[in-house]
């Protein structure tokens, strides 16, 4: 049996309606494949795969579809998906110096092994609006080069760990933590923090990153290497206990060298910011490298004043899902809390100063 | 109603259940303090009932009857998709009675009409943490918490005082559970706060996007708190309800012109239509 509700139901159904055609819009207009979006809109759903935590870019695509190009909408719909998924496992780390190096930049060094290889990059692109592409303009093709890229790419944090002038990154064997099944307590590791980092809101990161380098909590980065490139992902099954490939993916790696003066107990010697995202995201991945390193305020000592450096107000408000479904949850009926507040208002004023001025 | 394809009983996993219930086990067992659990991501919004719905999927079996109430109303637009989404996932019965149900999931109200043994009740909680607008960080509150220092709590109602005269919280007012935890009774307005002392049902609350569920369990004692000079009062109507009639229910006002015209109805929809129905009946 159901009971009959009245209005609401009926209600709900018929904006859902207007809401698909509002999306299909004039159907005298050809309507988007899921291709043409992965392909033509890539770096969307690039970043719907980073901020959604689930790789695949049908799925990312068919989000950005149904969402209307909302990309913080599409990343709800990929999450909602995941929490249907079950969770068999992980991966070993992938191997980002063995990555097929689509693009490789470094600020700090002018020429070092492999190259500057400039790659696929909007950089130094003057943005003038081409208007051939509203006329189906087909770009010049881009032959590939006389030489292949080096085959060798080491990381520049390898070249300046070899000297001990960076830090070195810890290794653990331990199986990750992860957040999306566990609940998030204070204070967090740098790994857990990473993880909200890497599916945080891109705009909420870009600003915090963008406050510390106007002074709130300043961190003095250098961008030692940005790369971008295909990796393979290996898991090792149980019934088999060696690693097999499952997959290769595009990585967009961030790796920040920061000053450091040393501490009692550590000598002069830079410190590491990290970003790492799906797809070509360098301006994700550049602004997670900031935040991750200035999140680290605590653990080298640094004072802390700035929000960038504040992990609880970072990581409680970096998630878009979070923070869209609680902002706009205002819009929910509210009747009984604001009755509850006008009759307190009134009461107030019967009392209040305004009365005793009208008497 | 068949369950949606495709998708287990109540929309998740076994194992995301076990672990709910776990969280929810021990919520019990401790009353009124907030127990972190594995919070989903639903495909409703955060903010939207995702705690409460994952208490509920997290507890409602095929044989059980549930009841969505949202401002007090089974008809408001969010309680009608909560309830839509677990007719499609759990193909249950549901029912807008408030004695027939088993599970009753709300947002910002207790039914008027008691609720009974056997009975549970969910919350909606956006909020869990009563003192978060005191103190904004997580690592103080539980620690607040730990030793038992709800100092600020009491400061805060005492400058109320001082200022206004009177307490001036008037929903999501603070109880103190079973004389140990402080706890935030989601933004049920104060007038609500009494029927959770000592209620036969079992009082569960979800909060999603915080990740935490706590509970009340059956015959509990929840005080709300207060000072002897200041002792905890509820709101009260002039009017009765225009429909039913009612001088003992919560009021909504409804503005009917742009004249000043008002009229007072019970916020519980199920109450007033059944009242109304009786009299009907009696005539």
């Amino acid at each position: 049996m159901y009971v009959a509700v009245k209005g609401g139901e009926k209600a709900i159904d018929s904006a859902h309606r207007l809401m698909a055609e509002d999306r299909r819009g004039d159907r005298n207009v050809p309507e988007l494949s899921l291709a043409q979006v992965s392909e033509q809109l890539g770096l969307a759903v690039e970043r719907v795969m980073t901020e959604g935590s689930i790789h695949d870019r049908e799925l990312a695509a068919l989000a950005i579809k149904q969402a209307q190009g909302d990309l913080v909408e599409a990343v709800f719909l990929l999450r909602a998906y995941r929490t249907t998924l079950p969770r068999f496992g992980h991966t070993l780390p992938v191997d980002t110096a063995a990555m097929a190096i689509r693009r490789r930049i470094s600020a700090t060094f002018k020429d070092l092994p492999g190259g500057q290889v400039l790659g696929p990059t909007y950089d130094y692109t003057h943005r003038l609006l081409d208007f051939s592409l509203a006329e189906d303009g087909e770009p010049e093709e881009a032959p590939p080069a006389e030489r292949p890229v080096d085959a060798a790419m080491p990381r520049v944090t390898d070249v300046l760990g070899r000297e001990g002038l960076i830090e070195r990154n810890p290794e653990s064997d331990d199986e990750p933590r992860d957040l999306t099944r566990q609940p998030l307590t204070f204070p967090a590791d740098r790994t857990l923090r990473l993880q909200n980092l890497a599916r945080a809101d891109e705009g909420f990161l870009l600003s915090l990153a963008y406050s510390t380098q106007r002074g709130y909590g300043h961190t003095h980065p250098f961008a030692g290497e940005i790369r971008m490139g295909e990796v393979s992902v290996e898991l090792v099954p149980e019934e088999l206990g060696f690693a097999i490939e499952i997959a290769d993916v595009t990585l967009t790696e961030c790796q920040m060298i920061n000053q450091f003066k040393g501490s009692k107990e550590k000598p002069a010697q830079f410190t590491r910011g990290y970003g790492l995202a799906f797809g070509r995201s360098e301006r994700k991945a550049m602004a997670m490298a900031l935040v991750d390193r200035s999140l680290r305020a605590e653990e080298l000592g640094e004072d802390l004043t700035s929000p960038a450096q504040d992990q609880e107000f970072v990581m409680s408000h970096s998630d878009n899902v979070e923070a869209s479904g609680f902002v706009q949850h205002l819009k929910l009926p509210h009747y009984v809390d604001f009755q509850s507040e006008l009759e307190l208002v009134r009461r107030l004023r019967a009392q209040g100063p305004g009365k005793e001025a009208a008497e | 109603m068949n369950t949606s394809q495709g998708y287990n009983f109540a929309y998740l996993d076994e194992q995301t259940k076990r672990m709910i219930r776990r969280a929810i086990l021990k919520a019990v067992a401790i009353p009124g303090y907030q127990v972190p659990f594995g919070s989903r991501e639903m495909p409703l919004p955060y903010g939207w009932g995702t705690g409460g719905i994952q208490v509920t999927a997290g507890i409602i079996g095929p044989d059980d009857i549930l009841k969505v109430i949202d401002q007090g109303a089974d008809d408001t637009t969010n309680a009608v998709s909560i309830r839509r989404f677990f007719a499609r996932t759990a193909g249950i019965r549901t029912t807008s009675r408030t004695e027939e149900a088993t599970i009753i999931q709300t947002r910002h109200r207790i039914p008027e009409t008691p609720l009974s043994a056997g009975q549970t009740i969910v919350y909606q909680v956006p909020t869990p943490e009563p003192l978060r607008w005191l103190e904004p960080r997580e690592t103080e509150t539980r620690k607040m918490h730990a030793l038992a220092d709800y100092g600020i709590m009491h400061v805060k109602l005492y400058e109320d005082i001082a200022r206004f005269g009177r307490i001036s919280t008037t929903y999501d007012y603070p109880v103190l559970v079973d004389d140990r935890y402080l706890m935030r009774p989601s933004p049920i307005p104060k007038f609500d706060n009494p029927k959770m002392h000592r209620n036969p049902a079992l009082q569960l609350f979800g909060a999603g996007r915080e990740k935490r569920i706590y509970a009340v369990p059956p015959w509990t004692s929840v005080r709300s708190l207060d000072f002897e000079d200041h002792p905890f009062e509820v709101q009260k109507w002039s009017q009765a309800c225009a429909l039913c009639g009612s001088t003992e229910s919560f009021l909504d006002e409804v503005v009917t012109d742009d004249k000043g015209g008002r009229m007072f109805v019970c916020s519980d929809t199920d109450y007033c239509q059944r009242r109304r129905d009786a009299k009907e009946a009696a005539e």
